[in-house]
């Protein structure tokens, strides 16, 4: 009944997702699973099985930043940088499915990651931005 | 403080019929995990009673939606977002897409099932309500066969259940013949996002000449379980629309709710917005 979060953590090294809330309201440990945003805090890694999962670790490209990651840290996006990777990925999953969102679908799309940093302004116009850069294509 | 998690087994079947051997062979050992949205929780919080488990995750047996000429057949192991986009759903059970769309947030709409939903028997859930005021049916089913019965006596008391130790949420049945029907849902919460009802209310209602022909109100967080408000349908059923018939209601349903006070509100205020919540129902028919 191992969760995923610590065999990403623990494990395999992969830090990048983050424990907030341990209960599925925070989206700190949030990665994707086969293209979904999945709270890997309250995945058994028995159902991780046979998946492909995708931490932020994985969103680098060559070393570079992904364009999402670039434009949070370009509008101030991230501050303690602890629900960022959370942020990121969630973005990473709203872009596919709304490749140019409205402010509603944004803040649908993000709704289950808590920031206490930015008051999410900041996270808004980056993920406008990203979609601007056409990030996910 | 968390759960040792060497104390927990977790097994993953691959096929719904292994699945209910299991359950079979040692009921009361085994409880069923699906998206884990609720037990993880339990998991991490250090209070998960149960020791084994059995994975429902991705059971194509229990995750699809079927389509009839009459019914919609929703899987237990559909998960929220599958609810959202499906067309039909969309089109013909909008309370049901409602209640899926403020169910946590993304990823737990991922992850979380309709059917873990029912059995997990909270009465704060979000698609009770709706599949309440849709008088849905649910299907059960174990290695000695299956039954159907209204969700409506599903819910026996706070977290009891007509669900046998041996026996699985199947699927929930809806009947597709509600086009003539009006249609209200309103949760009631701290935040719009990832809240926990203070009270939320489902309805349906069919008019004819102004008089109220068939009305149905579901209800979450105003009894110890999800439950069919009937005292208060029965209130309304042959009446007109007018201040008379709305002053009866709101009697009604303040009789009948039962709510209580705790973290998240209080019973005095969940009854009040309760009946709040059904007078605007009611303007809206009239």
């Amino acid at each position: 009944m191992k969760r995923l979060l610590d065999v990403l953590r623990e494990d395999l090294h992969l830090t990048g997702a983050k424990e907030g809330c341990g209960e599925g309201e925070c989206g700190a440990c949030a990665v994707l699973i086969n293209g979904d945003l999945i709270n890997s805090c309250l995945v058994p890694i028995l159902q991780a099985e046979g998946t492909e999962i995708t931490t932020i670790e994985g969103l680098v490209i060559d070393e570079k930043l992904h364009p999402i990651q670039q434009c949070f840290l370009e509008e101030g996006g991230a501050q303690c940088g602890i629900c960022t990777p959370g942020m990121i990925l969630a973005t990473h999953h709203l872009l596919d499915k709304h490749p140019q969102p409205t402010l509603l679908q944004i803040q649908e799309g993000l709704n289950g990651n808590l920031c206490r940093c930015t008051g999410y302004m900041r996270i808004f116009s980056a993920v406008q931005q990203a979609a601007l850069a056409g990030a996910t294509e | 403080m968390r759960s040792d998690i060497a104390q927990y087994d977790l097994v993953a079947p691959n096929s719904l019929d292994a699945v209910l051997q299991i359950l079979a062979d040692s009921p009361d050992h085994y409880t069923p995990i699906a998206g884990g949205t609720e037990l993880m929780v339990a998991l991490g919080a250090g209070r998960l009673q149960s020791k084994k488990f059995v994975s429902l995750w991705n059971l194509e047996e229990l995750r699809f939606i079927e389509v009839t000429p009459d019914a919609i057949i929703i899987g237990a192991g559909s998960t929220f977002t599958d609810i959202r986009k499906h067309r039909v759903i969309a089109d013909e059970f909008s309370i049901l897409a409602q209640a899926a769309s403020w169910t946590g947030s993304i990823a737990n709409q991922n992850r979380g099932t309709l059917g873990g939903n029912i059995v997990n028997a909270s009465p704060a859930a979000d698609s009770p309500p709706a599949l309440l005021a849709y008088d849905a049916e649910i299907t059960l089913i174990s290695t000695r066969g299956a039954r159907t019965l209204p969700y409506r006596d599903f819910h026996l008391a706070y977290k009891e259940t007509a669900l046998e130790p041996d026996e699985l949420l199947h699927s929930t049945t809806i009947l597709r013949n509600y086009k003539s029907y009006k249609s209200y849902i309103r949760k009631v919460g701290p935040r719009n996002a990832q809240a926990i009802s203070k009270v939320a209310i489902a309805a349906l209602a069919r008019t004819k000449k102004g008089l109220i022909e068939d009305i149905r109100i579901g209800a979450a967080s105003l009894r110890e379980y999800p439950a069919r408000l009937t005292a208060t349908e029965r209130s309304l059923t042959g009446k007109a629309i007018d201040p008379d018939s709305i002053a009866a209601a709101r009697a009604a349903i303040l009789k009948e709710a039962r709510p209580i006070d705790d973290i998240r509100s209080s019973a005095k205020y969940r009854a009040t917005v309760a009946a709040n919540l059904l007078e605007e129902f009611l303007h809206t028919l009239s």
